[in-house]
């Protein structure tokens, strides 16, 4: 049994806590934004935010997430429904094509945009470097990821980070 | 479009609802795309649009191109929305089912609303022509480029022009006007003079009463309002919060989740399985074995797969279990030369007598390039959802290729066609991958064995190592040239003829030609990858000439230029990506540009790519790509393609590579068939040109420019000629 709070609701999983978080998001909630793309933490495809953090829901173990904050695709707006900055921009630079590497896109730009709301290019290359676009739309991504920038709010005292551990090794090695 | 009626046939009628129906069946007068297995008549195809108009003025564009992102549904929409007059907010787009009888107006009828009433003036049509009609069409593929040339071009531009004239004549008769008088206007009709307005739905009924226009007059540009704009996709915003259903998405109730394995050695038979310890695992609900793969299903798709990575398969000893890599290419280059010395050359084209013209030559240049098998690598790995009840099936997935799914499906399960339904969904890539039938009927399968839904889901491994994959090739060519460096005679020789036929004919200006070829002998299985045959003879082709032009003491832009001289739209092009690309200017140390151009599906597409060399590996920094398709329905629909096409066709060249080792395909996931990421990707240009010639494609003329261009600019940069690709193998072994 796990705990997880996705997108402010909280669910008790009953699961084996090696499965990954991915299988439960799509099959148990129902969440299918997220995708499965290669398994293996190599694509991107199924990156969601666990604590605001970035991580591959593909490789990241449930019992890893027990009772923290995961945020998908689906709760990348607003809860009045106002989209992301990004979200706006990515249908301003008409961003996606086939789309399915797209939510992933998006919140690993968006976990990017809200510890660095100023990046520069190698900033976003940095952080964009895990999601794989087989459309070859990183061009878009980019301009895109800027103009979301500009809309965000200036840099304000950081809220604190909390540590998630394990989730965070495997996504630097990974992604 | 003058000679389109003798092809084409226009009919319309009401709906029960009030909405008007009007709808274009057209044979296209091309050949269709003989891909491997994809078609089952030699006849040629049948596209078909339709439009609907409903009672609360929302027009809908019917046809039956599936989306994986080419925006082909947006631009087809946009030439009908365009030709009715319609209001671009108030407009929607619909798939057509798979179904042959979608060109039958029995079945549209069906489909679109039940219950039609049908215009006396159609009774004929519906069992005659139309009915005949639809015995030919046995191809419903979204593929080769055609929805906005054929579909659009042909079937929604007149649907449009054909039911607004219907409606305009409608709105007259009620009006008592002459319908000149009335113009249309955002889906309104107006008649100024008398200040009357109504919307098309209120004609909509009234309209189906009256004999469409043999030939209805389209928009010349000029008076294009919506084609040639760069409108938004329509679906785009369900792209972006995650509410795009793909294939792999679908949820049923009471469903179950598959794991499955194929033999490694594509197409061998399982002897046998040990299942012992799996079954008991948890969540298993069902071990399957099949000829050909094995399947786990189970409540859960990680448990499923977490048990198949537990059971013990067996294979049968194939004879391809002894093929390498090695040994493929090797038999490519004996039976190529055996073709020669025994006379046995397969024609492709010939004109004039090259071998005649060698001989008079005052120089001969000889080169072999290869290039290597390649996987789609389409994002969202293979998957379907089938559900069995009694004597029906329905499918759920994505697919290039649904009636073809439809048919093979019914004929594994031995349903009647009638009974068999094929979904559609979104596609998480295709790039030709999903025009291939097999990933559906394995599900078909599977659940013909369960009581419940299934949803089987290939791994990424099981996608990779189990594709249909850019065949692996070599091409020799002779050329002789005359003392100035200008080819006389042009004998070029390859592996392989699949498809289209002219991707190996040469655009330049040749006297003596004779191209021709061997067959393969292995067990790969072909697939068309996005721009099929044209992806190894662009690279053939430009490499080669870009060796002439320097052989011949001049640079690459310059010669071409030469050898197209008689061919204007190639020249415009060429001219433009040239200068583009501020060609002839000093490049940075270490920096290299080529050129290359290409014409396929009907596009002229050129490309200059620059490249860094300074440390050592190619970092391409630019891209500049001009196209010619005729008219850009779509500018910046066609621009994301072309980007797209040029990502794809860099990942290609300099990494992508699929390897057989006894037999087997030796990459299986992104770490060993790296695909470009965004630190890597140039800033691409893109420029198109209007010449106003037949449409051409744009899903596959950005890629075909893209590896020669790479390749001839790392030759300027370094002085290294990389004839095999992927370049980054063939910068460490053609030294």
């Amino acid at each position: 049994m796990a705990t997880l709070i996705v997108n402010g609701v909280s669910h008790e999983i009953e699961a084996d806590p090696a499965q990954p978080l991915l299988w439960a998001l799509r099959e148990t909630l129902k969440l299918n934004g997220t995708k499965f793309g290669c398994g293996i933490a190599q694509c991107g495809a199924c990156t969601v935010h666990v604590e605001g953090q970035p991580v591959r829901a593909c490789q990241t173990p449930l019992g890893a997430v027990d009772g923290l904050e995961v945020t998908t695709i689906e709760g990348l707006a607003d809860a009045d429904g106002q989209m992301h900055a990004l979200q706006q921009a990515w249908i301003d630079h008409q961003v996606p094509q086939c789309g399915y590497c797209q939510s992933g896109q998006l919140m690993s730009a968006a976990a990017l945009l809200a510890e660095t709301p100023a990046p520069s290019d190698a900033d976003i290359d940095r952080a964009m470097q895990g999601n794989i676009c087989r459309c070859g739309m990183y061009g878009r991504i980019k301009s895109a990821i800027k103009q979301a920038a500009l809309q965000m709010p200036q840099p304000s005292p950081e809220p604190a980070m909390q540590e998630t551990g394990d989730i965070d090794a495997e996504e630097t090695t990974n992604g | 479009m003058g000679k389109w009626t003798r092809r084409g046939f226009i009919t319309a009628g009401v709906l029960t609802t009030g909405a008007l129906v009007v709808g274009v069946g057209i044979r296209p007068g091309h050949r269709a795309p003989k891909l491997a297995g994809m078609v089952t008549s030699e006849d040629e195809t049948l596209i078909n649009a339709w439009v609907k108009i409903d009672t609360d003025n929302v027009i809908t564009a019917i046809a039956p191109h599936s989306e994986m992102g080419q925006g082909a549904q947006t631009a087809i929409t946009q030439m009908l929305a365009d030709e009715m007059d319609a209001d671009w907010e108030k407009i929607a787009f619909m798939e057509a089912p798979a179904t042959e009888e979608f060109a039958n107006y029995a079945l549209a009828r069906e489909y679109a609303a039940g219950n039609l009433t049908l215009p006396r003036f159609m009774e004929g049509t519906v069992d005659g022509v139309f009915m005949a009609m639809t015995k030919r069409m046995e191809l419903q593929i979204t593929g080769g480029s055609t929805s906005v040339r054929f579909t659009g071009q042909r079937g929604m531009r007149i649907a449009g022009a054909a039911a607004r004239e219907m409606l305009i004549k409608a709105a007259a008769k009620d009006w008592d006007v002459p319908a000149t008088q009335i113009r249309s206007e955002d889906a309104y009709l107006y008649h100024d003079a008398s200040e009357r307005k109504a919307r098309y739905a209120d004609f909509a009924a009234a309209a189906a009463d009256y004999m469409p226009p043999a030939q209805p007059k389209l928009k010349s540009s000029a008076d294009f309002k919506i084609i040639g704009k760069s409108k938004q996709r329509l679906d785009i915003p369900s792209k972006v919060d995650g509410s795009a259903v793909f294939g792999i998405d679908i949820d049923l109730p009471g469903m179950k989740y598959a794991a499955v394995k194929a033999a490694p050695v594509i197409g061998s038979k399982i002897t046998s399985i040990d299942a012992r310890g799996v079954s008991t695992m948890p969540g298993v609900v069902k071990i399957i074995k099949d000829d050909y793969f094995v399947a786990i299903v189970a409540d859960g798709y990680w448990q499923a797969s977490q048990a198949l990575g537990q059971l013990d398969v067996r294979y049968e000893n194939s004879p391809a279990k002894d093929l390498n890599q090695d040994a493929i290419f090797e038999n490519f280059r004996q039976s190529m030369s055996a073709a020669v010395s025994e006379g046995k050359e397969k024609k492709d084209i010939a004109y004039g007598d090259a071998r005649k013209a060698l001989d008079s030559a005052a120089q001969v240049f000889e080169a072999e390039y290869s290039v290597p098998f390649l996987a789609h690598a389409c994002m969202e790995p293979m998957n379907a959802t089938v559900r069995i009840e009694g004597e029906s099936a329905e499918i759920w997935t994505g697919t290039q290729n649904p009636l073809s799914i439809r048919n093979a499906v019914a004929e594994t399960l031995g349903f009647k066609k009638d009974n068999v339904t094929l979904h559609n969904q979104f596609m998480g890539g295709g790039f030709g991958r999903r025009s291939s039938t097999d990933y559906p009927v394995m599900a078909a399968k599977i659940a013909a064995q369960c009581d419940f839904p299934i949803k089987m889901i290939w791994s990424r491994e099981e996608t990779t190592q189990q594709d249909w994959y850019r065949p692996a090739s070599i091409s020799r060519f002779k050329i002789g040239l005359d003392e100035a460096g200008q080819p006389v005679s042009w004998d070029q020789q390859y592996i392989d003829k699949l498809d289209p036929p002219e991707a190996s004919h040469p655009i330049y200006n040749l006297s003596d030609v004779f191209v021709h070829y061997v067959e393969s002998d292995h067990h790969i299985r072909f697939g068309p990858w996005r721009s099929v045959d044209h992806t190894q003879h662009g690279f053939y082709i430009e490499s080669l000439v870009d060796e002439l032009a320097h052989a011949a003491g001049q640079d690459g832009y310059t010669y071409r230029r030469a050898l197209l001289a008689d061919k204007p739209r190639h020249l415009a092009v060429l001219d433009a990506t040239a200068k583009a690309a501020n060609w002839g200017r000093t490049l940075p140390d270490g920096h290299g540009l080529g050129i290359s151009i290409v014409e396929s599906f009907g596009t002229i597409c050129a490309q200059c790519v620059e490249v860094d060399m300074s440390n050592g590996e190619p970092k391409v920094t630019h891209v500049y790509s001009v196209a010619d398709p005729g008219f850009v329905v779509n500018p910046d629909g066609f621009a994301a393609q072309i980007e797209s096409g040029v990502i794809y066709g860099l990942t290609a060249a300099l990494h992508g590579e699929i390897t057989i080792e006894e037999g087997r395909v030796m990459q299986s996931n992104f770490h060993d068939y790296p695909i470009m990421r965004m630190a890597d990707a140039p800033e691409i240009h893109v420029e198109t040109i209007n010449s106003g010639a037949r449409l051409g494609g744009g899903g596959e003329p950005g890629t075909p420019p893209t590896a020669p261009a790479l390749t001839n600019a790392i030759f300027n940069a370094t002085g290294q000629r990389i004839r095999n690709l992927p370049v980054m193998t063939g910068l460490t072994s053609s030294v």
